[in-house]
């Protein structure tokens, strides 16, 4: 009860700052629109306006403050604004049209979900191998670790590029950037959980004569599921990201990343603000969904604290 | 066809190598450690060499190594440049200010219960997030140099700090606290003596979690607008004319820098932690 009190306050804190952000932010736009339109501004004449501060302006020009939370191409909407275009583009719109938020979230949701599904699955494959075979531990396990270092997204805009050369277009490309953003951390992470089990057990299993895919199946496989959830909700935000950027380099026209591109193109500030929101609310759901999954799973298996 | 029976060759070679390193008499070395990896590295390298020259695959799908190689060796004052803006203006003082800021934010949210039970949860959340998705935004606010790619990795380094620092320091256990008590320390002589010290490891852990994400910012940033130099525009412009040779080039720079400054990193948290477990080995 306390804690939902607190993150209330500071979730209305935020709205409050993000209100009050607004009137400095927007201010300048709302003075030339207010002159434009014949209204007494302070001081009268934009190249006037342009050396002074903001805040001066605010103090100077109160009664344009309301305004400021209205405008039509603000450099920073306000919440209302936001929350009004995120409802029209979800609920007010048929979501086949290409205005829809819930069309684009699903185009970059397939991608997202395509590559996770390749990623993890290459990446749990790798994990075992790696714990499995010495040589593959001494050799591919510590490239594994370095490519963490490595903001391997710079990949992505060749990846799209070279595969359209090669013919192949639409989710694929996609895919495979959010794939191998996935698969990294699941390695790493499966491998640590594979390995979880520590030597008493280790030797139980030997004293009960356990071979190898024994031992896997009934210790080391239950045994690495908290690691394995732990990263998979790293990658599926990893995934989503990668889905988003790989929208950006060839000018995709659907997609939350064709959106937010959109929207910077054309100095749609309101769009790119609920472009940002829906992927945010999509990042939030997909790892929450796995949350549940992680619950359910762990107090099947009699894991669960 | 040459080429290509050399490249299978080869991958037999060095699988065979380091079955022998791995199972040989000095498999827990650290030479073989350090080997191991090398070999298969190389390995991974010569195929690739042998396939691109062996099935003549065109410069504009996959440029062999030595044509990377020497166009990073005869592009070296733009490549330089690109570092210069994208990792040290952009994503370094980023990481400085993004990182600072998240510190001195976790002391006030350790300071005060009302804001960890309030603001660790939303942190978390936005932890999670896909933040590059702000680079947009803070372009049009900061323009096209690198100031708006510092603001963005401002932000995506700021909750993964914030949330590894709070929890680093609720790190010091109960007894450790009163023993300070009874020495009457004041707050900030626990803090110094023990608290700060005893959250080390985890404000290491979200400094060097940090040094990607700062990376990723700063590139993905140059992609929503950017002067004309910084390796996120020379790599989409370069992929726009498919020079890949000099995309490849970008690519080996950005791991070397990210490898570089994690290890920068993870140097430093070697010497100020030395005296935790996982440091003694």
């Amino acid at each position: 009860m306390k804690q939902i009190v607190a993150v209330l306050t500071v979730v209305a804190a935020i709205v409050a700052i993000w209100y009050a952000a607004c009137v400095p932010m927007n201010i300048k736009g709302v003075l030339s629109e207010l002159e434009r339109g014949g209204a007494e501004v302070q001081p009268p004449t934009a190249s006037a306006r342009r050396d002074i501060g903001e805040v001066r302006l605010v103090l100077s020009n109160s009664f344009a403050i309301p305004a400021t939370w209205e405008q039509k191409k603000p450099r920073l909407p306000s919440p209302h604004q936001v929350a009004i275009e995120l409802w029209e583009t979800t609920i007010g719109k048929n979501i086949t049209s290409k205005r829809s938020l819930v069309y684009h979230g699903w185009v970059t949701l397939s991608a997202t979900m395509l590559g996770f599904v390749i990623g993890t699955g290459l990446g749990i494959l790798l994990a075992v191998g790696i714990v499995h075979s010495r040589v593959m531990d001494l050799s591919v396990m510590p490239w594994a670790i370095v490519s963490q270092t490595i903001p391997i997204i710079a990949l992505a805009p060749m990846i799209i590029v070279v595969l359209y050369s090669v013919g192949v277009q639409g989710i694929i490309p996609k895919a495979i950037i959010s794939a191998y953003l996935s698969f990294f951390p699941v390695v790493v992470g499966m491998v640590k959980g594979l390995r979880s089990p520590d030597a008493m057990q280790l030797d139980l299993l030997r004293t009960y004569n356990a071979n190898t895919s024994q031992g896997f199946w009934k210790l080391r496989l239950p045994a690495s599921m908290p690691y394995l959830f732990a990263s998979l909700k790293i990658g599926i935000a990893a995934s989503l990201v990668g889905a988003i950027v790989g929208e950006l380099p060839t000018g995709a026209v659907a997609g939350l990343g064709a959106r937010l591109l959109a929207g910077s193109y054309y100095g749609q500030t309101v769009q790119i603000w609920s472009a940002l929101f829906a992927a945010a609310i999509l990042a939030a759901c997909l790892v929450g969904l796995l949350g549940l999954i992680e619950r359910a799973v762990l107090k099947r298996m009699g894991m669960a604290q | 066809m040459i080429l290509v029976f050399g490249a299978v060759l080869l991958w037999v070679f060095g699988w065979w190598l380091n079955s022998r390193l791995a199972s040989g008499p000095w498999a827990d070395t650290r030479m073989v450690r350090f080997l191991a990896p090398l070999v298969f590295g190389l390995t991974v390298v010569g195929i690739w060499e042998m396939l691109v020259r062996g099935l003549d695959v065109p410069l504009v799908i996959l440029p062999a190594p030595s044509v990377i190689a020497l166009r990073f060796a005869d592009s070296m004052p733009i490549l330089w440049a690109d570092f210069v803006q994208t990792i040290i203006k952009g994503a370094f003082s980023g990481y400085v200010i993004g990182c600072g800021a998240a510190f001195l934010m976790a002391i006030a949210v350790d300071r005060w219960d009302f804001l960890r039970l309030g603001l660790l949860p939303v942190g978390n959340f936005v932890a999670a997030l896909p933040i590059v998705g702000t680079a947009p935004i803070l372009v049009m606010w900061y323009g096209f140099d690198w100031h708006s790619k510092a603001a963005v990795v401002v932000v995506m380094v700021f909750f993964p700090m914030l949330v590894n620092t709070v929890a680093g320091l609720r790190e010091a256990t109960t007894m450790q606290r009163d023993l300070m008590e009874t020495y009457a320390a004041t707050y900030w002589q626990s803090f110094v003596k023990l608290r700060l010290p005893a959250a080390m490891p985890f404000i290491f852990n979200g400094l060097k979690i940090s040094t990607t994400l700062a990376l990723i910012g700063a590139i993905v940033a140059e992609f929503f607008g950017s002067p004309i130099v910084g390796m996120g525009f020379r790599i989409s412009t370069s992929v726009g004319q498919l020079s890949l040779d000099m995309v490849w080039a970008e690519i080996v720079v950005a791991a070397l820098a990210g490898t570089a400054f994690y290890g920068l990193v993870a140097m430093i948290e070697k010497a100020v932690t030395f005296w935790h477990p996982s440091q003694r080995g």
